[in-house]
């Protein structure tokens, strides 16, 4: 649940970027924290591993200006993808307002994308919240890959794996280059937001 | 428990206690913060200069670790948490299940001391908490 501090006007809104190991949430952090420094005021945190891999989370604060008089502080974090992090994972996901699901579109990825998504409907549960109520983006990452004659799954297939029931927002990006991540946050800020308003009214 | 929003009048009368009974006392950063990593309130003696953003959100992760292994080992909770340094330390204290009280502080007040101001405020916010 974000926090609204009335004294001083400000919203926290929590943004979890989620998804399968290796798949580009950490990425996707860093290119924005390189892309939009001047609205950083902090340095972005990270606690990973002695091999570069997520341990417990990243974060990344930064203002978006205000909404109704009210400074909107955006709190963007990343949970670790190996599958024996659970545990951390859960931790993360706690008091979340909006999440990223961040799918590798690989083709040998298919099924832990699924996995993933699964487990994320299961640790939410343990909050009482549901990956039907919560705000939600998909983002099909790597797919600048095909360039590069790797294989990677359709849009179609990626829809119907992931996105069938869901029906949230969907985008393909490559968070390496850049391509769509902006637009994937500008989303997500945007459904949590109004989501908090209408909790409100 | 009105939890999620906080009233003006109810930060005010949470701000004046930290900063009478912990400030005054020579703490250098008071932060009250809920579990999700948000800050609740932070006041500091105008000197220190930190990210409390960023420390917020190492310190809830920080406090559901230790909590989480309290659990491994069969017991309720660890409710107090201390780090000590050269310089500086910390101090977390556990309020409710949704916020924590953290303090950090120099060299010139004993840790004995310190807790039993923070076990006093601790107990004042609870009461702010429970008229709403």
């Amino acid at each position: 649940m974000s926090f609204i501090n009335l004294k001083e006007k400000v919203v926290q809104v929590k943004i979890v970027y989620y998804g399968p190991g290796r798949g580009g949430k950490t990425t996707n952090l860093e290119f924005v924290n390189r892309t939009y420094r001047k609205q950083i005021l902090s340095e972005m945190v990270s606690l990973k591993t002695h091999g570069d891999r997520t341990l417990f989370f990243d974060f990344l604060p930064f203002d978006m200006g205000k909404i109704k008089g009210y400074d909107i502080k955006i709190q963007l974090y990343t949970v670790p993808g190996q599958v024996k992090y659970n545990a951390t994972r859960k931790l993360v996901l706690r008091g979340v307002d909006g999440i990223v699901f961040v799918a590798d579109a690989m083709e040998k990825q298919r099924e832990k994308n699924i996995r993933s998504l699964n487990q994320l409907h299961e640790n939410l549960q343990s909050y009482k919240e549901s990956i039907f109520n919560i705000p939600l983006v998909m983002q099909y990452n790597k797919v600048d890959l095909k360039e590069h004659g790797i294989p990677i799954l359709p849009l179609s297939v990626l829809q119907k794996d992931l996105n069938s029931r869901l029906k949230v927002p969907y985008l393909e990006a490559s968070a390496i280059t850049g391509y769509n991540v902006a637009a994937t946050l500008k989303k997500i800020i945007s459904s949590s937001v109004i989501s908090i308003q209408k909790k409100l009214l | 428990m009105n939890y999620g929003i906080v009233s003006q009048e109810q930060l005010e009368q949470i701000d004046v206690i930290l900063s009478d009974k912990l400030i005054k006392l020579g703490v250098d950063c008071v932060i009250i913060i809920d579990m999700a990593g948000n800050i609740i309130t932070a006041k500091d003696n105008g000197e220190s200069k930190y990210d409390v953003y960023s420390f917020a959100a190492l310190a809830a992760g920080n406090f559901a670790t230790v909590d989480a292994m309290a659990k491994l080992v069969g017991e309720q909770e660890f409710s107090l948490l201390f780090h000590k340094g050269q310089e500086s330390n910390i101090h977390f204290s556990k309020i409710d299940d949704e916020l924590l009280l953290i303090s950090m502080f120099g060299q010139d007040i004993s840790l004995g001391f310190l807790r039993l101001n923070v076990v006093d405020v601790v107990e004042k916010i609870r009461k702010i908490w429970e008229k709403e």
